[in-house]
């Protein structure tokens, strides 16, 4: 089973974020693999475990990405590709990602491609669907089961809360929900020997791709934070009273009943 | 500059779904003048259609097939391609719901456009339509246009006002035929999880609890307190993994995002994860036992208590609301 596995370096939304330059400030920010491909890269060893194969983890992004990368091959993927665009790319948007992807992914005969469903920095969910569309597979999203039988596979989804039982056949994208799986920690064995494994790095050009035919439809012309939430007002004195209080300050104030 | 747009709209158990008349009002002002067209998709649809037009949709165009009875990216894109080809479109706008998530990126790619996802306004401006959308999980928003092609996006339920219904309004209704086939999915069975009744992501209204609720019993007042709101029960991720009630339930950055007027968080600590699903709520209450607790920070009103004593206090206090209004 050839198995790839779509990861995205995301900044952690735990952090605080603040803005400088109109940019989120990236200074001194803990930087992830996207929550989501965590589960991607674990289904996939779990499958290849079970089928055999290879498992390879591809990235778009800047050289700081292979930081990632080596995480999930200690987590246990066989290789992993950088697809650096520092030289090429001053802009981007999911048109770019995703036809970047679909060029490095077209001739490799993918039998399943895992991605996460949304990033969460990005948050627009859209580089798995368009990636299987410009390969020609189908796809399945926000999946929390996967199982395969030859060439064959049953996929539960889970839309908004129900599930869809889903059968379909190889090959097949499928994007990760929270409930797949647990991705597991990579173990010192694990980090010692993807210290030895295969990290490639390509750019555009090995691709066949100019900067004109991954050129960005969308563009980001202002980053701003939300505006400062006024501290909330704590009621006081009798439970009863606060509770009466409440409700005809959603009544007359916030009139939102 | 008035572009034609199309509107999909989204059937849910055979009606429309809120944000489907959001997406007309979107559609109206994507289109700055020119025609709104909605869409709609499925076994037998076309009876929805007035509906849209009572919203502000200037016409419908159905395309209705029994293989079209439930979504698949396959039969939709299918069907909506032939729309696309038979409008010629400048525009697209689709709820960002779970449908429109699965398919928006789909078309997006067959027509090699762009798409922004997950918008929570659009608006002219300086002879652009910006679209704003949240980041970072709604810590930070971003404004974006679209630079080249089809103005193509997904909104999120429950940010933009609907127009006004007018009954009187009327349009055209015309039907396009797609061949649809080749589907590659087969959906073998739907396990129905979700909360019958109001729906999470479009409540106006949610009542939530977190591990403070301890057990799946402590979720019947909070039950109650929904019903006289006519609101949705939601939950954190605390009390899901507790099994006090089901992940379908879970709001934040790995459950649902909403954006209701109101919400209340019951015994719900405030973590950030679970406040990437809530904190663009219009009002936020929290009724939390510790006075420490995070979510005061992101709460309009808070009452520190035990919400097994506020929580059918509040209820008596909406009830008596109601009657004398
Ligand atoms: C040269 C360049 C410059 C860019 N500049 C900016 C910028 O200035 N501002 C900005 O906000 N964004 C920029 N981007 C990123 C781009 O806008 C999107 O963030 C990116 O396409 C992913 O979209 P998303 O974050 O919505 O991910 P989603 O579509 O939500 O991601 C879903 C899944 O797709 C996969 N995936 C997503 N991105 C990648 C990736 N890069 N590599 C591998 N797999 C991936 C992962 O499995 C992920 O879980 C740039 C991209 C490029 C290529
Ligand atoms: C990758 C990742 C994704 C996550 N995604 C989500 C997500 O989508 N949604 C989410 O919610 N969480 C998510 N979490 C989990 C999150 O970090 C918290 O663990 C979780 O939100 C805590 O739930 P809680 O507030 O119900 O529980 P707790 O943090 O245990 O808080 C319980 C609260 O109840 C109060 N309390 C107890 N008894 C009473 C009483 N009788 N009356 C009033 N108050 C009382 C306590 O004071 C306390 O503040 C995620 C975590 C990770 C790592």
């Amino acid at each position: 089973m050839n198995i790839y596995v779509l990861m995205k370096r995301t900044f952690d939304t735990e952090e605080k974020i603040t803005i400088s330059g109109g940019k989120i400030n990236e200074d001194g920010a803990e930087f992830i693999i996207n929550p989501y491909d965590e589960y991607a890269i674990e289904e996939a060893i779990q499958v290849r475990d079970a089928q055999g194969g290879e498992v390879t983890v591809v990235s778009v992004g800047t050289e700081e990405a292979e930081k990632q990368l080596r995480t999930a091959l200690a987590m246990g993927a066989d290789k992993a590709v950088l697809i650096n665009t520092e030289d090429d790319l001053e802009d981007g948007d999911q048109f770019t990602t995703a036809k970047i992807l679909s060029e490095y992914l077209k001739d490799k005969e993918a039998d399943l491609i895992i991605a996460g469903n949304v990033a969460i920095d990005g948050g627009s969910g859209q580089v798995g669907p368009r990636v299987a569309e410009l390969l020609g597979i189908s796809y399945v999203t926000t999946i929390t089961k996967l199982e395969i039988n030859g060439s064959s596979a049953t996929v539960v989804r889970d839309v908004e809360g129900d599930s869809e039982v889903i059968e379909t056949s190889l090959p097949l994208l499928v994007t990760a929900q929270q409930g797949l799986n647990e991705p597991r920690y990579p173990s010192l064995p694990g980090i010692m020997k993807a210290k030895k494994k295969p990290l490639d790095e390509l750019e555009l050009d090995d691709l066949d791709l100019d900067e004109d035919d991954v050129e960005a439809k969308t563009k980001t012309i202002e980053i701003y934070l939300p505006p400062k939430k006024e501290a909330g007002k704590v009621l006081e004195g009798e439970l009863e009273d606060q509770v009466k209080e409440l409700v005809n300050l959603l009544h007359t104030e916030a009139k939102v009943v | 500059m008035a572009r034609k747009v199309l509107v999909l709209g989204e059937v849910r158990d055979g009606s429309l779904r809120n944000v489907s008349f959001e997406a007309v009002a979107a559609g109206k002002t994507a289109a700055e003048g020119g025609e709104v067209v909605g869409v709609l998709i499925g076994e037998s649809v076309s009876a929805l259609a007035q509906e849209m037009i009572h919203f502000g949709a200037d016409r419908v165009v159905a395309v209705e097939d029994e293989k079209l009875k439930q979504y698949t990216p396959d039969g939709f894109s299918q069907a909506l391609m032939a729309v696309i080809e038979s409008e010629s479109p400048e525009g697209l706008i689709f709820g960002h719901t779970a449908l429109g998530k699965d398919l928006a990126p789909k078309i997006a790619a067959k027509l090699g456009s762009g798409l922004i996802s997950d918008v929570t306004s659009l608006e002219e401006a300086g002879g652009n339509l910006v679209f704003t959308r949240p980041i970072y999980s709604g810590k930070a928003f971003e404004k974006k246009i679209v630079t080249d092609g089809l103005l193509f996006a997904t909104i999120r339920p429950n940010n933009i006002a609907p127009l006004e219904k007018d009954e009187s309004r009327s349009g055209d209704v015309s039907s396009v035929s797609a061949e649809i086939k080749d589907l590659r999915t087969i959906i073998k069975e739907v396990v129905r999880k979700a909360s019958e009744g109001v729906d999470l992501s479009e409540a106006k209204v949610i009542i939530a609890g977190g591990r403070g609720v301890k057990s799946e019993e402590g979720f019947e007042p909070l039950k109650e307190l929904a019903s006289v709101l006519n609101g949705a029960v939601g939950a954190s991720r605390g009390a899901c993994d507790a099994d006090y009630c089901d992940y379908s339930l879970q709001i934040g950055q790995t459950g649902k995002v909403v954006t209701p007027d109101l919400y209340i968080a019951c015994g719900i600590s405030g973590a950030i994860q679970h406040l990437a699903g809530m904190s663009n709520s219009k009002v936020i209450v929290a009724i939390n036992k510790d006075p420490e607790a995070n979510i005061f920070k992101v709460a309009d009103y808070g009452i520190v208590g035990d919400l097994f004593e506020v929580v059918p206090m509040l209820t008596e206090e909406f009830k008596k609301l109601k009657v004398n209004a």
